[in-house]
């Protein structure tokens, strides 16, 4: 054991929290290894001689009077290549070299282990002998994946000039590759990986106004209750709902560059099924691999808990890293409610003062410290990047008023509200739209007018309203029945349900339904307007709603997800005329009628 | 030789406290040994402050005085010996024999507590397992591999319909000879214990089958060992042994009962309806035993029953369950009371598998659309029910009422079908589909024209 670590003893034990007693050297948030296993931690409570330690490991096995050994720096993690396509636990650890360790179950006490140290990486150098660097500027790039560029970056807050370069070549992580030397003759080696702690957030020039939307490719999402890039979005809903599948859809298909993914406390089969699945779908834009920018964060429910409370730092620290490089990242968190509930656990074991339902008093500020964490910046490289997140929230009993739904509801901008029920008759997305609300729609207005079409906020503020009033309509119905109403309200409930069954249903498991672009969903949505509005002037000269109801017409209207291909859209336009056609011919026939 | 303690400083339900303790360590089995009567309990360390050890005795502590005893600690983690032996035997829920046979002898111990699985060494479960049951087959799948637990109700059938699952289910390929049944009863009555040991009789696998059993007057702190020696023992026979194990526990609810106990013995903070905060973390470290591995041909599904106090399903036990498992079965008590049986309420139950399990090349190329469609539809019977309640059915139009003579239909003869009527998928897809018929063909939105075309009968 080398000497100049400091040392403290074991005093106490309780689940993943240990007391520490000759703890007087030691700092707050420092990292340090627990026991003779060497369990990895981090201090969380300081007080004189003794601190509170949280461990990322199985606790079982300590006994009390063995050591604690300083690492002298707090909780951090790895940034260089390699991350991508990889999956790590709570604390960076990747999963793969565990396997080595060993193969079936997780071990403890191996220690810290990061990204791979001795992979080498075609480098190559983009600066040369006395260039002026500061925080950000981009010295070497990588070519981490086949849709990556991994840029390798001047730590913030460092500064001086080049004298040394490597030329280009192979390298692993450690190599040093640039030597800067700063205004007071320091040196400090630029190596292909920085460190950073990953409770500090990094630092950015400038933050910009999230003005472009995170295109999902889901159609109640993007034209509905749309998210920005660079915004801040939560999922609540009660078990099975789809909070995992929604957020599989979106880490599938948005159109950010990087994908974080982190399963927070969630199933092991989940992290499974995306290892398995995601290899093998293919970008619609780039024909490459999805996997090739997505990485994994896995603290399943089973492992321990205090790691589930770092995997959320752990996750945004790597995207503010590839936000850094100019990057838009999406970083999605299933479920957050685990890691709110991993920290009331170790509140407990702290004996803190409870707030409401037993979370500390401080759950609030954390879930916005969180969320502030998003946002679209100028990096300190003056390149444009991007985190957006997506967060589910899992609330107990399925009750939106619990501490952690409210809580998030003051911090995200879009709510994507799933509905047991609608869930229970298998209409997916089980987004209620009644409660579902986004933040971003006038801020994003300007850009759906200039890409997509002058009409889109219009239109959906029109179609929303529909739905509204049907479902006001509906309570009447389940009193009087349907055909007690008058033909304008009956009409009404026609339409709805071309919009809920043609536009928002949307199947997940359909190839050409999964991702719909965004000039398709706008047509589908144009489709029901005009068969909406030719109904209304039929109605006015008073032709009833039954003749309206032409089957066929509706039976397209609700098949044209799967019978109009994303890439060909005449067969709207077709639908279009067959809407025009029919409700002409009827006036005209009608008025003919009338004439007799 | 270690250290032994005569005193005990605090006694409290089912935890003990101990001072002075020296060299113990987080987890570690101590023996309360009675000086009266020479009688022998188990614990575990469950906190450790300085030299104070807060010991979770697993039987009853009621004789237990401050001087009465000497506690010992045996250097070891909980562990039980594993081996093919346990085969055919039944344990206690600290997994000592109970069936009159000897010990297991094995050099392999393993900690019952076991350890996460690795996500990148799991297996990502896609095979079906056909249970003969409509309604599960074609609604909520069973994947060999899945943790699908039984949400039901007191005095509910949900024994009858596990034995069921039991004897028509064929979990090994092929043949059987590499299957096991665990079987975990945890509080249950000796009534319910005798019916499952029948059950097995019945089906011809009894010397497959391995019990654990704390009964309803066994002690309660027993109960939070007892899935676990269960899961620790399906483990090994699935992924050291590669059979196919089917692991079913009775009741959950039971369990969660202990847990809460104990908690309130330790003055902890309690969540919602006084169970303990962690109670997520704690059934995950159940549930997620559950599953294949890449190491191993081997798999351990998991049916776990509950009952839903008062039925009420957001219940912190089936709502902190249905978080963590793969779907479920839920039960509902009107159909019950109506005579169906099985009586699952289809619209809230799920299997989250089913997706990648089924379909062509697994069960038929219709199977998920179809499904879809049944839940549709019988989802707007309840809306129409609903309505015919207000207005009687005769008022209702045309269209409400083909919707009513189908939900009377799918009740019966869909999800109605006896204890001993084993039906193919096949079956129960064209089953579904002739349900269908019932319906105006324009309300089959979920079903593509060409589905139509090749599989309703008309
Ligand atoms: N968009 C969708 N398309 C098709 N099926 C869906 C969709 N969303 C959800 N489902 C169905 O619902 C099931 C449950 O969804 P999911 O696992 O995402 O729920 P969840 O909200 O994450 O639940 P939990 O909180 O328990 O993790 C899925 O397995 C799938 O069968
Ligand atoms: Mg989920």
């Amino acid at each position: 054991m080398t000497t100049d670590k400091q040392s403290g003893i074991i005093y106490g034990i309780n689940g993943s929290v240990v007391t520490g007693k000759a703890m007087r050297p030691f700092k707050m948030r420092e990292m340090v290894m627990v026991g003779n296993k060497k369990l990895i931690g981090e201090i969380i409570v300081l007080e004189s001689d003794e601190a509170m330690i949280q461990v990322y490991e199985e606790t079982e096995g300590l006994t009390p009077g063995e050591p604690i050994i300083s690492t002298g720096s707090p909780l951090s993690v790895k940034l260089g290549p390699g991350i991508l396509t990889n999956m790590f636990d709570g604390i960076q650890r990747p999963l793969k070299a565990m396997q080595l360790i060993s193969p079936v179950f997780i071990p403890d006490g191996i220690g810290l282990l990061s990204i791979d140290s001795e992979k080498l990486w075609e480098t190559h150098l983009t600066v040369k002998v006395g260039d002026q660097l500061s925080g950000g500027a981009v010295y070497a790039t990588v070519p981490e994946t086949e849709l990556i560029e991994h840029r390798l970056m001047v730590p913030p807050h460092l500064e001086g000039t080049v004298v040394k370069v490597k030329p280009d070549g192979s390298y692993n992580i450690e190599e040093t590759v640039v030597v800067l030397e700063d205004e007071h003759s320091h040196r400090h080696a630029l190596k292909l990986h920085q460190i950073w702690p990953v409770r500090t957030p990094r630092p950015v020039k400038l933050r910009c106004e999230p003005n472009k939307p995170l295109i999902t490719g889901q159609r109640i999402v993007d034209l509905f209750f749309p998210i920005a890039k660079g915004g801040t979005a939560a999922i609540p809903g009660s078990f099975g709902t789809g909070k995992t599948m929604t957020q599989h859809q979106l880490a599938k298909w948005s159109d950010a560059h990087i994908i974080v993914y982190i399963g927070c406390g969630e199933r092991g089969n989940e992290m499974t099924e995306v290892i398995e699945d995601f290899p093998k779908l293919i970008d619609p834009k780039s024909g490459k691999s999805l996997m090739e920018r997505t990485m994994l964060i896995a603290n399943t429910s089973n492992m321990p808990v205090a790691a589930r409370e770092a995997s959320i730092y752990t996750g945004i620290t790597i995207a503010e890293y590839y936000r850094d490089m100019g990057y838009d990242v999406a970083m999605m968190a299933d479920s957050t409610s685990r890691w709110a509930e991993a920290l009331r656990e170790i509140s407990g074991r702290l004996e803190e003062m409870p707030a409401e339902e037993g979370y500390p008093a401080y759950l609030s500020s954390r879930i916005a410290e969180f969320y502030e964490r998003a946002g679209m910046v100028e990096t300190l490289c003056e390149a444009d990047g991007s985190i957006s997140i997506i967060g589910a929230v899992s609330p107990a009993g399925g009750d939106f008023s619990e501490p952690v739904t409210e809580n998030t509801k003051r911090y995200v901008n879009t709510f994507l509200a799933l509905d047991k029920n609608l869930a229970y008759a298998r209409h997916y997305p089980a987004i209620n739209w009644m409660d579902s609300y986004s933040g971003y729609l006038g801020i994003l207005q300007e850009w759906f007018q200039e890409n997509i079409a002058e009409d889109v906020h219009t239109l959906r503020n029109k179609m929303l309203n529909l739905l509204f009033e049907e479902n006001k309509l509906q309570e009447m119905v389940m009193l009087i029945g349907e055909e007690a109403l008058p033909d304008g309200q009956r009409w009404i409930l026609e339409v709805c349900r071309l919009v809920r069954l043609g536009f928002l249903q949307q199947n997940a498991f359909d190839s050409e339904d999964t991702f719909v672009p965004l000039e398709k969903q706008y047509r589908m949505l144009k489709v029901i307007e005009v068969l909406y509005d030719q109904g209304v002037d039929c109605l006015k000269k008073g032709i009833p709603t039954t003749i309206l109801k032409n089957t066929e017409l509706f039976d397209g209207i609700v098949k044209m997800k799967y019978t109009i291909p994303n890439n060909d859209l005449s067969g709207i336009t077709e639908i279009e005329d067959q809407i025009e056609r029919y409700y002409s011919e009827l006036i005209k026939q009608y008025s003919e009628q009338e004439d007799v | 030789m270690r250290r032994e303690y005569l005193q005990i400083d605090r006694i409290n339900g089912p935890l003990i406290e101990i001072t002075d303790v020296r060299d113990v360590f987080y987890g570690e089995v101590a023996q309360i040994r009675s000086r009266e009567t020479g009688e022998v309990r188990i614990g575990k360390v469950i906190k450790l402050e300085g030299d104070k050890a807060l010991i979770q005795v697993f039987q009853p502590t009621h004789g237990l005085a401050s001087e009465n005893s000497i506690t010992g600690f045996t250097g070891n983690a909980f562990t039980l010996p594993m081996s093919k032996n346990l085969l055919g035997r039944q344990f206690n829920g600290i997994g000592e024999p109970m069936d009159g046979g000897p010990q297991v002898y094995s050099n392999r111990e393993v900690n019952i507590n076991g350890a996460p699985i690795n996500p990148m060494s799991r297996v990502y479960p896609r095979n079906f397992i056909q249970t003969g049951i409509s309604s599960i087959d074609v609604l909520m799948t069973l994947i060999r591999g899945q943790k699908l637990p039984i949400f039901s109700g007191n005095g509910l059938p949900h024994n009858q319909l596990t034995a069921q699952i039991i004897s028509q289910a064929r979990l090994g390929e092929g043949s059987d000879e590499n299957f096991c049944i665990i079987f975990a009863a945890i509080g249950v009555k000796h009534d319910d214990e005798h019916f499952f040991r029948k059950a097995f009789k019945e089906a011809g696998v009894m010397d497959q089958v391995v019990m654990f059993v704390n009964y309803a007057d066994d002690p309660v702190a027993e109960r939070t060992t007892t899935p676990r020696c269960a899961l620790a023992a399906a483990e090994y026979l699935a992924f050291v042994e590669g059979m196919q194990v089917l692991v079913v526990m009775s009741d959950i609810t039971a369990y969660c009962e202990g847990l809460r106990e104990i908690s309130s013995a330790r003055d902890e903070v309690p969540s919602r309806k006084g169970y303990p905060g962690y109670m997520y973390s704690d059934l995950a470290t159940l549930y997620e035993r559950a599953g294949m591995i890449q190491e191993s041909k081997g798999s351990i599904t998991f049916l776990p029953i509950l009952t839903m106090p008062n039925d009420d399903i957001t219940h912190p036990i089936p709502d902190l369950t249905g978080f963590i498992t793969e779907g479920q079965v839920v039960l509902g008590r009107e159909l019950y009371q109506r005579g169906v049986y099985p009586p699952i309420d289809v619209l809230p139950s799920l299997s989250r598998l089913m997706k990648d399990g089924i379909g062509e090349g697994y069960t038929r190329e219709d199977h998920q659309d179809l499904a879809n469609q049944l839940f549709a539809s019988y989802s707007k019977v309840m809306e129409v029910r609903d309505l015919s309640q207000i207005m009687g059915e005769d008022d209702l139009s045309e269209l409400d009422k083909s919707y009513m003579e189908f939900g009377r239909q799918f009740e019966q003869h869909f999800l109605g079908q006896s204890f001993t009527e084993n039906r193919t998928i096949i079956e129960s897809l064209d089953l579904g589909w002739s349900l269908l018929t019932i319906l105006p063909k324009t309300e089959l939105t979920r079903l593509s024209p060409k589905l139509i075309e090749k599989y309703l009968p008309y």
